[in-house]
């Protein structure tokens, strides 16, 4: 498998790929507590995420990868630090602030693709753009166009349980690209998935990476699937466990 | 903000089971609410029914019905002759002197025995009551044995149809003609000659004195003013409309505060059933909840998404038990009338306004059995229902 070379994308300099903001990610601590303990996840860490890139998030389980990519998303909140996007800092947002930052700016692929099933691919993909003021008819234009861009044309009038499991990841990237987000946050895209069909994702991802410009951070146990993103960075114990290879570059 | 209403729509047809026998409680408790309301209705409607607006009942006074009345024949004449009662083209006041007695008869097929309204009838009744026709049969003749009954109580009562025969007052009477009154309380009663009907049961006195009125409401006041200051006259008077729709009050109190309290108790058990499916429903989705607040989704969007399902749920237990419930406008019950102690038939009478009150009570079992379920769906955090996807 290749992966998709930060130059070609960085270099080719699409338009959309200027708009993409940079993520720093500034002494970030995360702790959960259960029950009387208190667990430490994120100690303190730091990063930084040009944009554009394609950058997977490593490390054995309990590590905090996932931890810090839902706070890079804003579905959590930090303990202390900053993350800053585009130079806003995120970490100031109200829970709605958040939420209206999060559906313009974020796009989420979830390892169990998190479809709604009671509604159509098409409905699906057009979930997230009842939040924009886009009317009914744009609404539909946008999500068929989403879902052609990930070759599932024919399937739209199709429930989840009526597709294959790699067929509804895609589905899953239409709705995250429908609303034309910066950052695309992906946990785990190829965990569910076989062989076959985890090549077509990441394929697809850095198709989206390469041609569309978006900035995708990934979580990933799979070293194949890791192969393709331009940074991998490790994490463990809540501590990055690698120094930034661009700092030395 | 974004609505969900597809999400909500489609999630209860998703589970039709478990929507169809939640809103089936619902439609239980709604059919028996609106059944009540409609009984009460189609009471208060009978009654009313029973007079018209321009004719004025003249009784003693204090009296709460007919049967208790009393206006000496002596009176009788003064309160016709006020200037205010309206004129038959012969001249005459168009007005009559009626009595009242109550009487037991047999049910048909059974060997019970109800108590029966024997109106005694003037002249001018039948012109002061246009809206009893006669059906079968012809009208009797005044001064003979000869009498008139009710559609509705000449189907129920042994003896009532016509010609048929009835004893008593200790005399054989003859039903000669069968009258409609539509829907009112005259629909139950047997009419006859009223000084028949006096030297039969040994009255000496009227029940009570019904005129037409002319000038409207001012004419009424006019004719009120002069009876009930009138020093001869013991008497008071009120609008035939008025005097009937009082009689329906006890009654349909009576059905309104037990139907309504029964069903305020039903009600509770359908708001738990509701509140469980809707439970279960946010327990089931949570990962879905947790998608949809990643997506973007506000908390009070995922509240008012649940709040809507319950909603819809509610409405169509409500739409249901309405639909189940005007079914009932068919039937037709027969009861005592504990105000006048007599046999009433009436029906099951659908307004609008139950019809509203309804769809609210089924809407408001649904909010109410939705919301804590759909407060809850809306506090989750994003990271914990993501975990149970």
């Amino acid at each position: 498998m290749t992966s998709c070379p930060a130059e070609t994308t960085l270099g080719s300099a699409a338009p959309e790929a200027s708009r993409s903001p940079v993520i720093e990610v500034r002494e970030v601590s995360k702790a959960y507590t259960r029950g009387q303990q208190t667990v430490p996840v994120l100690l303190g860490v730091s990063f930084r995420i040009e944009p554009g890139e394609f950058l997977a998030l490593m490390g054995p389980s309990g590590s905090g990868k996932s931890t810090l990519l839902n706070l890079i998303a804003g579905i959590d909140r930090v303990d202390s630090g900053s993350i800053m996007v585009g130079g806003v800092d995120i970490t100031t947002l109200d829970e709605s602030g958040l939420a209206r930052w999060r559906s313009r700016s974020v796009g989420f692929i979830f390892q169990f693709y998190n479809l709604i099933p009671v509604l159509t691919a098409l409905e699906n993909v057009e979930l997230p753009l009842l939040l924009s003021p886009l009317s009914g008819r744009q609404r539909r234009e946008h999500a068929k166009a989403a879902l052609a861009l990930v070759g599932l044309a024919d399937r739209m009038d199709h429930r989840p349980n009526e597709l294959s499991g790699g067929q509804q990841q895609r589905t899953a990237i239409a709705r995250a690209i429908v609303t034309d987000p910066d950052i695309l946050v992906a946990d785990e895209p190829t965990g569910d998935l076989d062989r076959a069909s985890a090549k077509e994702i990441l394929d697809l991802m850095c198709g989206l990476n390469k041609s569309l410009g978006k900035t995708i951070v990934m979580v990933t146990h799979d070293p194949k699937a890791a192969e393709r993103a331009h940074l991998v960075r490790s994490l463990e114990k809540g501590v990055l466990t690698d120094a930034d290879p661009r700092l030395h570059s | 903000m974004a609505s969900l209403v597809t999400y909500s729509l489609r999630n209860l047809l998703a589970r039709r089971l478990t929507t169809a026998l939640t809103a089936g409680g619902m439609a239980l408790v709604v059919f028996v609410f609106a059944a009540v309301l409609m009984l009460a209705e189609g009471l208060h409607a009978t009654l009313v029914q029973t007079g018209s607006a321009n004719n004025a009942l003249v009784f003693r006074k204090g009296s709460k019905s007919e049967i208790e009345s009393i206006v000496e024949r002596s009176v009788a004449p003064i309160v016709e002759m006020r200037a205010q009662v309206a004129r038959s083209a012969d001249g005459s006041p168009l007005a009559a002197r009626e009595v009242v007695v109550l009487m037991s008869l047999t049910k048909r097929g059974t060997n019970k025995a109800a108590n029966v309204i024997l109106r005694g009838i003037g002249e001018k009744s039948l012109e002061l009551r246009p809206q009893v026709q006669l059906v079968s049969g012809r009208m009797p003749r005044f001064g003979s044995t000869e009498i008139l009954a009710g559609l509705s109580l000449s189907r129920r009562f042994e003896g009532a149809g016509l010609g048929e025969k009835l004893r008593f007052g200790m005399r054989e009477w003859t039903v000669v003609g069968v009258f409609d009154a539509g829907a009112s309380g005259f629909s139950s009663e047997i009419w006859g000659d009223a000084e028949q009907f006096m030297s039969a049961f040994r009255r000496q006195a009227y029940s009570q004195v019904l005129a037409r009125i002319e000038g409207g409401e001012a004419g009424f006041a006019a004719f009120r003013a002069g009876i009930e200051s009138d020093p001869r006259l013991k008497l008071e008077t009120k609008p035939e409309t008025v005097f009937y729709a009082e009689q329906s009050e006890m009654m349909s109190k009576f059905l309104r505060i037990m139907g309504v309290s029964l069903t305020a108790i039903f009600s509770i058990g359908a708001m738990i059933g509701a509140m469980i499916t809707m439970h279960s429903a946010v327990a089931g989705r949570t990962g879905e909840i947790g998608t949809l607040r990643a997506l973007g989704f506000q908390r009070r969007a995922i509240l008012m998404a649940f709040v809507m399902e319950a909603l819809l749920l509610g409405f169509l237990g409500g739409a249901v038990g309405l639909v189940a419930a005007s079914g009932l406008q068919l039937f037709t019950i027969s009861t005592m009338n504990f105000q006048t102690f007599s046999e009433l038939a009436f029906g099951f009478s659908l307004t609008p306004g139950i019809i509203a009150v309804s769809l609210g009570f089924g809407t408001a079992m649904g909010l109410l059995g939705g919301l804590i379920p759909a407060v809850h769906a809306a506090r989750i955090k994003i990271v914990d229902a993501l975990r149970a996807a």
